[in-house]
């Protein structure tokens, strides 16, 4: 589905990523983790070319991806952010059919029952004419969940989603997020949950110093990592 | 100290200055906004020489006077196009290319303050550049500019005084002929900067109101 060779990303003099290469399969859900400043945000936002790689090649469903290409690719990938970014004047239900209708041109009746489909589904039906800035945290984040499937993407890409919420509220979005796991939804997940990772990854990604240090199985990482700067991360985070 | 009766029958005469000078200001707003999107534009955009090229206007107009920039356009300029150019043409092209550069820089401004996240948002769900901007970045960024526009447009108001200069029979100039045809100079002045003020309350006023309505729409 997603595969990454050698991808490098350099700002200035900072090397953030040295090199890393991988393959995730449809359906697969990748957690990538790592202490701060590891590269794993730069990792994941040179997947869709919010940042440019300097130099390595991304190919997403077969496809390279290029500077031409992108709007395209995008449309298959997408995102949620750790300050969630919703479209503070637009309501909860525009925020979802905005792009939809807007990008791919799909008329206003059928984006609508699309997103208010979405929208029960992440449990905000009620909040649909609402402004995101009546909503908690938890609410953003998971109406920021709806609007980038409301684009009906292939492959999801989250950005710490939890890191900005209160502790209350992180539940609510991994029970979101878990749900999408179990629907079969090929995900990229870049978190500080560890035991979220635990339950719902196929696979760990870790990674440290702009390498990725270990590709392994979850139970086997979270046990007995094979590298010791994954157990030394383990024995801080755990 | 004060004798208002020689100069009464002149106030008619000061105050079809108002009409002058509003007709100033309005046209040169007009001009300084859109020269002041266009230049906005450029200095966002990534585009090198536009970007140079706006930046560099921006410097220029800012960086000297204005009564310099009128008196190069109505005295200085004939000499390189041949022909001469009546007072209120002048004075509208002087304020509106001076006003364009400080627009340029609200609107720039207002735009760089909406939360670069929108912009990442809005590219994340493949929307266009042009899309986003027109409806994403813009309406956001509008809330930050209108304030500042008006109190451009309150200056404008103010400033536009200093087209006397040039001779364009604005509030001010009238203010000062007839100060000259009666040898008081007092109470033609204090007229006309009456009328300035009231016409700067007016627009205050206006402008507070416009800025409740928005915050309404919070």
């Amino acid at each position: 589905m997603i595969k990454v060779e050698n991808l490098h990303k350099t700002y200035g003099k900072n090397e953030v990523l040295k090199g890393i290469s991988t393959e995730i399969k449809e359906k697969e859900v990748i957690a990538v983790i790592g202490p701060s400043g590891s590269g794993k945000s730069t990792f994941l936002r040179c997947i869709n070319r919010l940042e440019e790689p300097t130099s390595g090649q991304i190919s997403v469903g077969g496809t390279v991806i290029t500077e031409k290409n992108i709007m395209k690719v995008r449309e298959n990938l997408g995102m949620v952010f750790q300050h969630f970014h919703l479209f503070p004047h637009k309501t909860v239900l525009e925020n979802l059919i905005y792009a939809p209708i807007t990008v791919k041109g799909i008329s206003k009746e059928a984006a609508k029952k699309t997103a208010e489909e979405l929208l029960k589904k992440v449990g905000l039906f009620e909040k649909r004419d609402e402004y995101p800035n009546r909503l908690s945290g938890g609410q953003k984040q998971r109406v920021a969940i709806a609007r980038a499937l409301a684009m009906n993407p292939s492959v999801m890409l989250f950005d710490e989603p939890t890191s900005a919420l209160d502790p209350e509220m992180v539940k609510e979005v991994l029970a979101v997020m878990k749900n999408l796991a179990e629907s079969g939804m090929t995900m990229i997940i870049v978190t500080h949950e560890m035991g979220f990772a635990k339950e719902v990854a196929d696979r760990i990604l870790f990674l440290e110093g702009g390498t990725l240090v270990e590709d392994a199985a979850p139970q086997q990482f979270f046990t007995a990592p094979k590298s010791a700067r994954a157990k030394e991360f383990l024995e801080k985070v755990l | 100290m004060f004798d208002f009766s020689r100069v009464t029958p002149s106030i008619p005469y000061i105050l079809e200055g108002i009409g002058v000078t509003l007709q100033i200001v309005i046209f040169a707003t007009i001009i300084g906004l859109v020269l002041g999107i266009l230049l906005a534009l450029c200095k966002i955009g990534t585009i090198k020489p536009l970007k140079w090229f706006a930046e560099f206007y921006t410097s220029i107009f800012r960086g000297t006077p204005l009564v310099l920039q009128l008196m190069i356009i109505y005295y200085a300029m004939p000499q390189m196009i041949g022909f001469n150019i009546d007072p209120m043409p002048a004075a509208i092209l002087g304020f509106g290319l001076n006003s364009a550069a400080y627009v340029s820089e609200i609107i720039r401004a207002g735009i760089n303050a909406v939360d670069k996240g929108q912009q990442e948002a809005a590219k994340a769900l493949g929307v266009p550049y042009s899309k986003m901007m027109k409806d994403i970045i813009l309406p956001q960024a509008i809330k930050n500019i209108l304030p500042s526009l008006m109190n451009e447009f309150i200056t404008l108001n103010k400033e536009s005084a200093i087209v006397t200069v040039i001779g364009a029979l604005d509030i001010m100039r009238r203010a000062f002929i007839v100060g000259g045809d009666t040898f008081q100079y007092l109470e033609p002045l204090l007229i006309a900067g009456v009328i300035y003020y009231v016409m700067t309350l007016v627009l205050t006023f206006l402008g507070k109101m416009m800025e409740k309505r928005m915050r309404r729409s919070d």
